[in-house]
This record gives structure tokens, sequence and C-alpha cells, in this order.
């Protein structure tokens, strides 16, 4: 199955109906994390929707992409983008962290097809990641394998294990993206526990690092193009980004880590991106099917 | 779909004053010297640690296969699910002191959880492993593994039954955790020994008393058992193997026809095979129980023999265990 490769605007566009799902979901939901997931909009666009192949149609499909997030927290954003991909249909998304939904407040393969292997204690996905891209090579298959990690993450030693297993076995098939949004749940990295530089520490570990504005899609996808021309090695992109991204009252301050907004503060979010929690809502409602989503441009909704 | 429990009346222990001695460690290394020719998408990883696990035998004939991590335990197991994950059957091998502890969380959250075949060797279990003291004697494998949704757990009791568990599991598509041990231990089993993953195997056949064991003391309650022959008490004696799934059919019938259990085995005794056994006696048809084991204590630096005494796991102690056992079922 070929890459989507949608157009800037169509990405775009795709990272902003992301963040009113992101959104949406946790007002109803009323438990979730939000921060995260806004931060790591932008690039997780970039990577459903241009730079992965994968195939919600055919979820065994061989030679597919592997993506794994080693942050499981951001789940709001992981299942936003796999509706919105098709994975399952954009109604469900109101299910999130009830107990009839089949969206766990952490990833779980067995409750939602799709995830490749379930995540939430925090510094455990690049090793996943490792094992999948050493096996994928083995086999002789050309898949990419991409790990999405947290920057306060960064604290988990078990992250530098596996740091220096990649970099041992030249798994230039593994990408790594840090969401560098500077926050974690009790505050600012560096007051908490610094964690920089990472650059230096991931190239002393024998990656290639790539720093890239996280909420530039046009610098991303650059990012991406360049970890997979990267050839002996493997490669971590550092997406700088924001706490909150989009939503005025919540961008780059960490009490927004752990919380989801009320509705009130929901309905006024989703007012500053351009709709209101009554329309989205009708949205997510109304897509009770599978499929890519269509665009604003496009019919429906 | 249930098949008989295989009853070995004629144990095929030679003698059992001079068994044949064999690592139970070289059977986990033969059994994936078996796999690596039969299942190409076996892998097998270490920890730094090829030699003790026996896992060289693999390493040096399939040496495409064999990944060593480094001294890196809970990167270990997630790249084992991370292999697990596209299709292959990871083994890994390190201490079981560290399989069980250092990376338990990585054993519980991405292997259980997500329910990936890894197969994890816990090598240098209990506290036969002798000189290198508390810290590298794995004595609560049993309660960690036992208590996670998914895991399976097996602790053979000799070489050929560690050799035909470790081809066994990489049958079974959900994790499971085999523990060994370091030094020989007497070989109480034969190579056409029937092994199923959660049906025990009764070693010897007795109604006044039941022994069930684990690991290298069922050896020690096949003596004990002969010894009390003599005094005509007949001590049913058998082989739990694996202590997750739980045959809980052989427990209750021996239960009920021996009116009596001991257990015993090389664990603390909080959590292990004791109190497993008590939790389907306690359900099913309740009687005096006793528990040969660690009880509550680190281990130390000694010899085998003299630490398995000190620590009151060996033969004598199964028979003074029994006699408790038989006064309280009088009584």
């Amino acid at each position: 199955m070929p890459r989507l490769q949608l157009s800037l605007d169509e990405l775009r566009e795709r990272a902003l109906f992301v963040r009113r799902d992101i959104v949406t979901l946790l007002a109803r939901a009323q438990s979730g994390h939000s921060g995260g997931p806004l931060s790591s909009a932008d690039f997780g666009t970039a990577l459903f929707f241009h730079e992965m192949d994968v195939n919600p149609e055919r979820l065994d499909d061989p030679s597919r992409d592997l993506w794994h997030f080693s942050i499981g927290h951001v789940t709001p954003v992981i299942y936003a983008l796999m509706a919105e991909r098709g994975y399952f249909p954009l109604a469900d998304l109101l299910g999130f962290r009830q107990f009839k939904g089949h969206l766990q407040g952490h990833p779980s393969k067995h409750d939602t097809p799709g995830i490749e292997v379930s995540s939430g204690s925090l510094g455990q996905g690049l090793s996943v990641c490792c094992g999948m891209a050493y096996g994928s090579r083995f086999d002789k298959n050309p898949r990419r394998v991409y790990c999405v990690m947290g920057d306060g993450e960064q604290q988990e030693g078990q992250i530098w294990e596996a740091a220096m297993f990649a970099a041992h076995y030249k798994l230039d098939n593994l990408c790594a993206v840090i969401d560098y949004n500077r926050k974690q749940i009790d505050g600012d990295v560096q007051d908490v526990l610094g964690v920089a530089p990472l650059a230096d520490k991931w190239r002393a570990f024998g990656w290639h690092v790539i720093d890239a504005d996280g909420h530039d899609i046009q610098k991303i996808l650059a990012a991406f193009d360049e970890a997979r021309a990267t050839k002996g090695k493997p490669s971590v992109i550092l997406a700088h980004t924001v706490m909150g991204k989009g939503i005025s009252y919540m961008e780059d301050d960490y009490k927004w880590h752990g919380v989801p907004p009320t509705v009130e503060q929901a309905d006024k979010a989703l007012v500053e991106l351009g709709t209101s929690l009554a329309e989205w809502t009708k949205r997510l409602e109304t897509h009770t099917t599978r499929g890519v989503t269509p665009s604003a441009n496009g019919a429906a909704s | 779909m249930s098949q008989p429990t295989p009853v070995l009346a004629e144990a095929p222990v030679k003698s059992l004053a001079k068994p044949e001695m064999k690592r139970t460690r070289e059977g986990f290394g033969h059994g994936l010297l078996d796999l690596g020719e039969k299942k190409p998408n076996v892998f097998v990883l270490v920890g730094d640690l090829s030699g003790s696990t026996n896992v060289s035998f693999f390493a040096e004939k399939y040496p495409e296969r064999f990944l060593q991590v480094g001294i890196a335990e809970q990167n270990m197991m997630c790249v084992a699910a991370g292999l697990a994950a596209v299709g292959k059957i990871p083994f890994l091998a390190t201490y079981g002191a560290f399989a069980s502890c250092r990376s338990a969380d990585q054993m519980r959250v991405t292997v259980a959880y997500t329910d990936l075949p890894v197969k994890i060797g816990g090598a240098h279990g209990g506290i036969s492993v002798g000189p290198d003291g508390a810290t590298h004697q794995a004595m609560e494998e049993i309660a960690i593994v036992r208590s996670i949704p998914n895991m399976k757990m097996i602790v053979p009791c000799d070489y050929w039954e560690t050799r035909k568990a470790t081809v066994a599991m990489a049958d079974d598509p959900h994790p499971n955790y085999i523990r060994f041990g370091r030094e020989p231990v007497p070989v109480v089993t034969d190579a056409s020994t029937p092994f199923v993953m959660g049906k025990a195997n009764v070693m010897r056949e007795g109604k006044d008393i039941a022994f069930i064991a684990c690991g290298v003391m069922v050896y020690e309650a096949l003596v004990a058992a002969e010894a009390l022959a003599t005094r005509g008490v007949q001590a049913r004696v058998i082989n739990m193997h694996t202590l997750k799934p739980l045959d809980h059919e052989v427990i209750e019938k021996a239960a009920r026809e021996c009116g009596a259990i001991v257990t015993a085995e090389e664990h603390q005794v909080n959590g292990g095979l004791g109190g497993a056994i008590a939790e389907v006696v306690v359900r099913t048809h309740p009687v005096p129980m006793e528990f040969v084991a660690v009880h509550d204590r680190f281990g130390r630096s000694g010899k085998q023999d003299e630490l398995m005494a000190a620590f009151g796991i060996k033969s004598p102690d199964v028979i003074a265990a029994a006699e408790r056992a038989l006064r309280r079922k009088k009584g």
C-alpha cells in the first residue's frame, strides 16, 4: 500500500482536525492528557498522512511501516490520528477511557486493532522498536520503524540501553522522534531533572541527530527524508514543540500535561480552532464507519 | 481435550542414592539447539551471560539468530518483545534474579499485557546457585511471574524436563518463563518421559500423603518418599513442573485420596508453589498442608548441599514436614 503523501495544505488541515479531535474526546472523557497530544499533533500528522506506509485495511500487511508511541499517555493524539487515518470510526473517539469503549487510557494492542505493542510504562518503547527493526532487517523487509518518545521520558535509563543497542547494530531502518516540549507532569524538564544537551547525548551514543521545528510540517517532512537517507546508523528527530500547542491558555504550561479541559474550556479551545464543541462533537458522532476521513474541501461534514 | 496424567509408577530413577547428575541449564541450551534446527524463527538473546546460561551452544551453531544485548536486561526484555511483534520466537536468557526482578515491569507491561510470545529463561534459580550468595539466588520468581496475567511459569525438575519444556515453550503463542539452575542435579526423568505444559507428572504412587514439588525438590521428595515407605507410609510424589497454569485436577485428586499434602520448592514460601497449591486445596478439598520452602529470608554464600540443608529444603525436611502433616491428618 502506498504512502498517502498529502499536500502541505492538506496536512495542515489534517493536523487542525486532529487537534479538534483531541480536545473533543478529552472533553467527553473528562479524563486524560492534553499537553503532549497537542504538541505531537503536527509531526504525528506528518507521520500518518505522509511519511509512513500504513494499511488500516490490512493490519498485518507485511509491507507496512511500524510505529510505536513509547509515550503511551498521549493516546488522545494516537487515537485521533488512527481514526482520521481510517483505523476505526471517528465516533469511537467519544468512548475514550470509557469502560465500554475500545480506547484504553494507554495503548492496548488487544483492545485497539492497529496498536502493534501496548505501552504506558515509560522508557520501554525504543527497545521494542529496536527489536522490530532488527527483526525486519533480518527478514530483508525494507519497511521502517518509527518510535515516538517524550523529552521528560529521556530520564528513563532504559532509553539509553536501547540507544546503545540501536547504534551498535546500526539500525538505520529505525527513526525516533522526541516530542521536545520541555515540560513534564511536575514542571519544566530542566527543573525536574535536566536532560539537556539532548542532541549531544544522542550524537555521543552514535545516532544521527536532526533538529526540527516540530510544528513546521515542511521541516518535519524534510527531517523524515534526512532520516530515511541516513545509512549505517539510526536517526533521532528532536521535534522542538510547545506543550498544549494551538490552545492559547494551554500553551507552554506544564499544568496541562495530565489534565483534560472542562466542557467550557474545551468549547473555548475549539472556537480558537475554528469550530465549536457542539459542531465538532457532531462531526465525530456522525462518522460511524471506518475510512480515511474527508477534508473540509471535500464532501461530508 | 484433557489428556490423562502420565503415571510413572516406576520412576525412571536408576538409583535415588546415586543418581546421574546433570545441569538443567544444559537442558535449556540443548533445547535451544533442538529448536534452532526445527524452527527458523527462533531467536536467542542474552545479557552478557552466554556461557553460564548455556545459550553459547545456540550462538555457535546459529550465530545469525543469536543476539548479544549486553548487560541491559530491561532493554533485552523489550527487544525480545519487538522481535516477537514481527513474528520471531525470542528466547532470552539471564539470571533469574534479574529476569524476574530487574525487568519485571518490562515483562508485565510490554510482554505480558501485549501477550507476546517472549520466552524468558531464568538461569541460576534458587539457593543451589551456591557461592555467589543472596543477590544471585533467585527465590521470588514464582511469586512474581505467577501474579502477572498471560504469563506461564515452568520449573522443570531435571535436565531432560528442562530440555523438553524449552522446546514446548516455542509452540505456545504466549509468554512463558522457565526457571533452571546452575549446579548439576539428579536426573529423575528420561528422554521418553512425557512433558505436557500444565499437566503434572505423578512420579510415585501412594495414598497416605502427597508430596507436590517442583525443580530439584522433586528429587528430594522422591528420596523422602522412599525413606517413608520403609516405615509403611506410602507417599505420592507429584512433579508440578508447571506453576501456571496449575494442574488443578491432580491437586484436588491428591487432596481427596491422600488427605495430607507437603509442598516442596527451592523458593520463598510467600507466593510460591506451596501457596499456589493451597489456593486450589482450600477451594476444593481442604486437608492439612505443610510447606518445605525458604522461609522469608535471603540466601547466602555456601555449597549447594550445605545451603539446602541450612535453609531446610533437603529430604529430611520433607520427612519432618510429612510427619507434622500426618499428625494433623490423624488428629
